[in-house]
This record gives C-alpha cells, sequence and structure tokens, in this order.
C-alpha cells in the first residue's frame, strides 16, 4: 500500500526500537542488581563463617606460664568445610610472630578491633582468599601477648555459586527482555491501529465520495484529519470548478457546431445543384466528425480514470443489455436495422463498475449499427460459461475483410473497411480498457457467414 | 407535431426551428425557464426540447419539478454534455431521451416517435388518404380490415408523401428525408423503398405514381 508514498522511516519501527532500547536496559540494570546482590550475599555467609572459625579460635587459646597453648578447634574448620572444596589457611600470631599456621598468610591492612572480625580479600599462593582476623591479648607468664588469629579461605565455591546465581539472573533478564520486546510490538500495533483503520477507511473510499472524514480518531490524529478533511474540500472545489468548465467550455462548443449542422440541413433540403449539396454533406460530415472525436476523447478519458478509481457494484448484465437496446432502437429503426437481444431469463451477474461495461456495450453496438448495411439484423448475445459473462455483439455488416483485428483496438486505429463511416478510432480502446478493468477479455473477429462478432467476456460475480 | 424548444441560443432556436418546420412540425421556442412556463401555460405540446444551461436555471431542474408536478408531456434534453457520467445522470432526473449536441435531425425525429410511442401508443395520430388508414406511430397502415406494418423507411416515405398528396417529390428531396446527411447515396436507392411501399399499398386505392424524370407523388385512383 505504498502507492506512490515517499517511506521515510516507519513510525512502527521508531516506536518498537525505544521501547527494545529501554528493555534491554532495564534487563541489564535487572542482571547487574541481581549478581551483585547474590554476589554480597554468598560473600557475607563465608565471612560469617571465616569469623565465626577465628573467634573459636582465638577463644581456644589459652595463656601458659611459659607459652602460649595453641588448641585448634576442629569444629572450626569443619564449619568451613561445609561451604565446599575450598582450601583453608590459619595463621596465629603472638606478638607480631608467626606461632603455627602459614608464616606468610597476609594480614590486614586496617588495624584489627579485638574479636570483632576485620575481612579483607587478598591473594595468596596463586588463589583467591577471604581472610577474617581477629585479635585478643592472652597473658603468657604475666604478660600481656598480643595474639592475632588469621583464618582464610580460597573463593572457588563461592565464585561457583556466584556463577550460579549470574546465570539465573541473565535468564532473568533475557526472559524480561523477551516479554518486553513482545509488549513493544503490540503496543506499536496497537498504538499504530487508529491510523491504519483511518487510512483503510479513507482508502476504501468510491471516486465520487469527497466527504469529509468524520470517523471518531483520537486525539493526536485530529490535526491530521482536520488537514484532511481541508485539502478534501479544495479538492471537491476544485474538482467541481473543473467540471463546471468543461460543461460550459462543451455547451459553448457544441451549441454553435449544432447551428451549424442544423443550417447545413436547412441549406441541403433547399439546394439543387449537386456541387453545393456535396459541400454541404461534407460540412455536415466535419461537424459530425469533430463532435464524435471530442465525445470519445472524453468517453476514453472517464474511462481511463475510473479503471483506476472504480465505483463497483453488483450489476445484472441483462438488464444493461436491455437499457443499451432500448436507447439504439431508434438509431437501428433509422437505417431498418433489427437490433435484438439474445439472453437468458435470469439475471446475469457481475460486479463491477456499471458505466465502464456500459461504454464498451454502447461502443459495440455503435460499430455493429454503423458498419451494417440498412435491413440487416445485429444481435447481442448474452451467455454464462464457465463463471464467465459473454458479451457478443453480432452484425452482418461489411466484416473485417481478413484486417488484422488486434490493431484496431490501438487508439484512434481505424479499419481499411471503414470507406464514408465516421468514427475517431477509439471506440474499441475503450472497450478493451473496460475489458483490463473487469479483469475480462475482448475479442473482435469475422462472424461466419458474413459480418463481425466482437466478444467482451467478463468473470461473474 | 408541436414541439416546445426552450434553448436560450437564438441561433440554434431559430435553425431548429426552421428544419423542423420543414419536415411540417410546429415548433413554439421559448428562451428561459420562465418564458417555457408562460407557453406550457396556454397550450398544449407533443414534446419538449429542452436544453440543460439556461440563462435563468438548470434544465435539469425544471425536468425534475415537471415530472413533480405530473404533467406528461415527453421531454427529450439536447444534451451538450457528451460524456456517459452525464447521459446516465440525465435519463436518472426523467429526461424521456437525449440528444447531444450537434444532433442529426432524423435521429431526433426518430428519438421523437419511440417516445411517443413508448408514451402514448398509437392510434391519437391517424391519418387517412383515399380507402388507406396511416397510423405513423404504430407503423401500420390498414385498408379496410387488413392491416400491414411499415419499415422505417417506408413509414418515414409514406409520411413525406402523405403531407403533400398529389404533389411531386423529386428523389432527391425523399433522399433528404429518408437517409442521413451523411450517409453516401445516390439518388436512385430510393426507388428500393418506391417499390416496398407500392407493395404494401396494394389492394388500396392510394398509390406512388412515377413522374418521369421528375420525381414521385402519392395519387389516388
Ligand atoms: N462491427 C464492425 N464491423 C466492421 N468493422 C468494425 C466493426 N467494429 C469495428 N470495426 C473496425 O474496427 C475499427 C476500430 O473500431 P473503433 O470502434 O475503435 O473505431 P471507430 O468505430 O472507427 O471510431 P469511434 O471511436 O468513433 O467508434 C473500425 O474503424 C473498423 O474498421
Ligand atoms: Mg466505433
Amino acid at each position: 500500500m505504498s502507492h506512490g508514498a515517499q517511506i521515510g522511516g516507519s513510525i512502527r519501527r521508531r516506536l518498537v526500537l525505544q521501547l527494545l532500547v529501554v528493555a534491554a536496559i532495564l534487563s541489564g540494570l535487572l542482571y547487574f542488581t541481581v549478581r551483585s546482590v547474590a554476589d554480597q550475599a554468598v560473600e557475607a555467609t563465608q565471612d560469617s563463617i571465616l569469623g565465626s572459625a577465628a573467634i573459636a579460635i582465638a577463644e581456644e587459646l589459652r595463656g601458659g606460664d611459659e607459652a602460649l597453648v595453641i588448641d585448634i578447634p576442629y569444629a572450626a574448620f569443619s564449619m568451613l568445610g561445609a561451604v565446599g572444596e575450598d582450601r583453608v589457611f590459619y595463621r596465629i600470631l603472638a606478638d607480631d610472630r608467626t606461632e603455627t599456621g602459614y608464616a606468610d598468610l597476609p594480614l590486614p591492612q586496617r588495624p584489627l578491633s579485638g574479636l570483632s572480625a576485620i575481612y579483607y580479600s587478598a591473594s595468596y599462593d596463586d588463589a583467591d582468599l577471604r581472610l577474617a582476623a581477629v585479635e585478643r591479648s592472652v597473658l603468657v607468664a604475666g604478660a600481656n601477648v598480643r595474639v592475632v588469629v588469621v583464618v582464610g579461605q580460597t573463593r572457588t565455591a563461592k565464585q561457583a555459586i556466584v556463577g550460579r546465581m549470574a546465570n539465573r539472573a541473565a535468564a532473568l533478564g533475557l526472559g524480561f527482555f523477551a516479554i518486553a520486546a513482545a509488549l513493544a510490538v503490540l503496543t506499536a500495533r496497537s498504538v499504530l491501529a487508529p491510523l491504519a483503520n483511518l487510512a483503510e477507511a479513507v482508502g476504501r473510499r468510491g471516486p465520487q465520495d469527497l466527504r469529509p472524514v468524520t470517523r471518531p480518531v483520537p486525539l493526536e490524529l485530529v490535526p491530521f484529519v482536520a488537514a484532511l478533511n481541508g485539502f478534501i474540500g479544495r479538492l471537491g472545489v476544485a474538482l467541481s470548478r473543473t467540471e463546471t468548465f468543461i460543461a460550459e467550455a462543451a455547451h459553448h462548443i457544441r451549441t454553435p457546431l449544432a447551428t451549424v449542422r442544423a443550417q447545413a440541413e436547412i441549406a441541403l433540403r433547399q439546394a439543387g445543384d449537386d456541387r453545393i449539396r456535396a459541400t454541404l454533406r461534407s460540412v455536415i460530415r466535419a461537424v459530425d466528425d469533430s463532435a464524435r472525436s471530442a465525445g470519445q476523447l472524453l468517453d476514453h478519458a472517464t474511462v481511463v480514470y475510473r479503471s483506476d478509481q472504480r465505483a463497483d457494484e453488483d450489476i445484472d448484465l441483462g438488464a444493461l443489455v436491455e437499457a443499451v437496446l432500448r436507447s439504439f432502437a431508434p438509431t437501428a429503426e433509422l437505417k431498418d436495422i433489427a437490433l435484438t437481444a439474445d439472453r437468458p431469463e435470469q439475471p446475469v451477474k457481475v460486479w463491477g463498475d456499471r458505466l465502464l461495461i456500459e461504454s464498451a456495450l454502447r461502443n459495440l453496438v455503435d460499430n455493429a449499427i454503423k458498419y451494417s448495411p440498412p435491413d440487416t439484423e445485429v444481435t447481442v448475445e448474452l451467455r454464462e460459461a464457465k463463471l464467465r459473462a459473454i458479451l457478443r455483439v453480432l452484425d452482418r455488416g461489411r466484416g473485417l475483410a481478413g484486417m488484422d483485428a488486434s490493431g484496431l483496438t490501438g487508439r484512434f486505429k481505424r479499419g481499411a473497411n471503414v470507406e464514408d463511416v465516421i468514427g475517431s478510432g477509439l471506440g474499441l480502446t475503450i472497450v478493451r480498457e473496460v475489458a483490463r478493468a473487469q479483469r475480462g477479455t475482448f475479442k473482435i473477429s469475422q462472424r461466419k457467414g458474413g459480418g463481425t462478432c466482437a466478444e467482451l467476456s467478463i468473470p461473474l460475480r | 407535431m408541436r414541439f416546445l424548444l426552450i434553448e436560450d441560443n437564438a441561433d440554434l432556436a431559430r435553425s431548429v426551428q426552421t428544419r423542423l418546420s420543414l419536415d411540417g412540425h410546429g415548433v413554439d421556442w421559448a428562451a428561459s425557464l420562465s418564458q417555457a412556463e408562460d407557453h406550457l401555460a396556454t397550450a398544449g405540446y407533443d414534446l419538449i426540447l429542452l436544453d440543460i444551461m439556461l440563462p435563468d436555471g438548470d434544465g435539469r431542474d425544471f425536468l425534475s419539478a415537471h415530472r413533480r408536478a405530473r404533467r406528461d408531456t415527453p421531454v427529450i434534453v439536447m444534451t451538450a454534455r457528451s460524456a456517459v457520467t452525464d447521459r446516465v445522470a440525465l435519463l436518472d432526473t426523467g429526461a424521456d431521451d437525449y440528444v447531444t449536441k450537434p444532433f442529426d435531425f432524423s435521429e431526433l425525429e426518430a428519438r421523437v416517435r419511440a417516445v411517443l410511442r413508448r408514451r402514448a401508443g398509437s392510434a391519437q395520430t391517424l391519418q387517412s388518404f383515399a380507402d388507406l388508414t396511416f397510423d405513423p406511430l404504430g407503423a401500420k397502415i390498414s385498408v379496410g380490415s387488413q392491416s400491414r406494418e411499415l419499415r422505417s423507411r417506408e413509414l418515414r416515405l409514406l409520411e413525406v408523401l402523405l403531407s403533400a398528396p398529389e404533389r411531386i417529390f423529386s428523389k432527391g428531396q425523399l433522399c433528404d428525408r429518408l437517409f442521413s446527411a451523411t450517409e453516401a447515396v445516390t439518388d436512385n436507392a430510393i426507388e428500393v423503398y418506391v417499390g416496398r411501399l407500392r407493395r404494401k399499398l396494394e389492394g388500396s386505392r392510394a398509390r406512388i405514381e412515377t413522374v418521369r424524370g421528375v420525381g414521385y407523388r402519392l395519387t389516388q385512383t
């Protein structure tokens, strides 16, 4: 439906993209938040275990008369072991001297504060450690000794837990993003729905329908609809001005032509001289010729215009045939041509533009009458066959006499058989145009037994 | 026949008047809708010839008013608008038929005949000559109890001859009445139709006489 419009971006795409960017940012935030909360929670758990282990060890230290008694409670380590496959390190210092444990286990940078543990991270033995340190003074040989207990543990298990939780967080973020994306598409669609409805309502209009758009629209579309209605109004004015102009032009040109023709006919009645009569006849011919051409040109333009802007309806071809024949009856009668219809009793329904089909039929009947001699028959045959309505106009006239029938539908193309019959060569062009617009076919051929058969076929309703 | 011609262009109106009077019709001319109303109030007409663009209004409005008032004088519109759309609209407004300017008078006459036939049937305009009764609308002649159909050209030929019995019409004159001005016919083409009409007249006292070298006349024995 881009139909001649320049495409400059898409509101839907822009809307969806913006909603997706917001969703992506929110998903990212969600992921990092969940991850860091998990990280902190796991770290806090490890810290509290490390802290309790350090305190448990520190509390088991006893002073002695000669030396510090270190009695490591293994329960403390089993507590640590529960965390996982992590290695555990410890170091106990008395007055800054390592009494037992790993002598190079790093100490905290910050000052210690008694039995409330200090937690810190450090790297040791190519591993990432989390450590807890406590201090306490113990009376050894009557002197206060400052004892520091450091307990450390690698963080493999913690990282595994955090990794698992991060995966969950990532899945959560992705899920959130997917739902948000689907919602974005739906939102874009529902936001744009009134626009699509409006476009459809305007697009469905018939060619003559220049009423303003009155269907309710969302507030945001009001300026657009107001502008559209303004435009429709101006178009209507311009069209009716053009129509008036064409009508007036036709009136002012055709009225004097009618006068000329009538005067020439009067003179023809009164003239006796053959040369004058011949001249008068050619004046009348010229008048008829120009009027016919002007009329056919206008009809052709109308048909081409209406082929794009169709006003389709249910048409009964039988009734249409009768109406056209009624209007041609006097013309046929003038030449004593018997003009008859041969059609089924029941209606033959097609879906199309009545005016287009009527124009086509008029041109075919016009041809049949004017290319036939007096005292002959012209028959309009209507048939239903294989989902098609077939209209045949049959005459016993001069026929196509070995002419190339396909060339006759060209613009301004007249056959070699026309002799002195007046015409502009647009009749069959109009018929072909109508056949195309109605998704039908047209062919004209020599009729068996003499004359012409013109056949227009249109898909049935 | 008596026509009311409603047409604002004086030149055209005069030519139509003259041209129709050549065929023996009487034509009153109204240059505007108000004049037309005056005419219609005082006289009866067989047919109204109506132009669409008039100084004091649109012919189509006249037409709808005419139909609303249930006046049944048939109306043939002379339109300058030949486009398919306009033609359809005209008939919808209530015109009995239309001709597109410039028009052929024999076609106009044929349309008038068709409209009158549709409207009134026949029998109102019977003409008689000798023992012959002629019904132009029904396209019939009858002699005694015997009636015969006439084809269009036979009918028109008889009409011309009957318009002035005993008068001699030349072949050229008759051709002008039978063939449209753009048809290329030789004067001898008329002989065919004279022959046919003679056969139809057989058994009556009316007959068509050939006046050698001059033409034909209708006479009775
Ligand atoms: N029924 C027919 N019998 C013989 N020839 C025909 C018939 N119909 C069409 N033709 C030929 O096809 C030609 C094209 O027809 P077409 O109706 O397009 O033009 P036209 O009749 O010459 O002019 P107009 O536009 O005024 O109808 C005619 O000039 C004529 O030679
Ligand atoms: Mg044609």
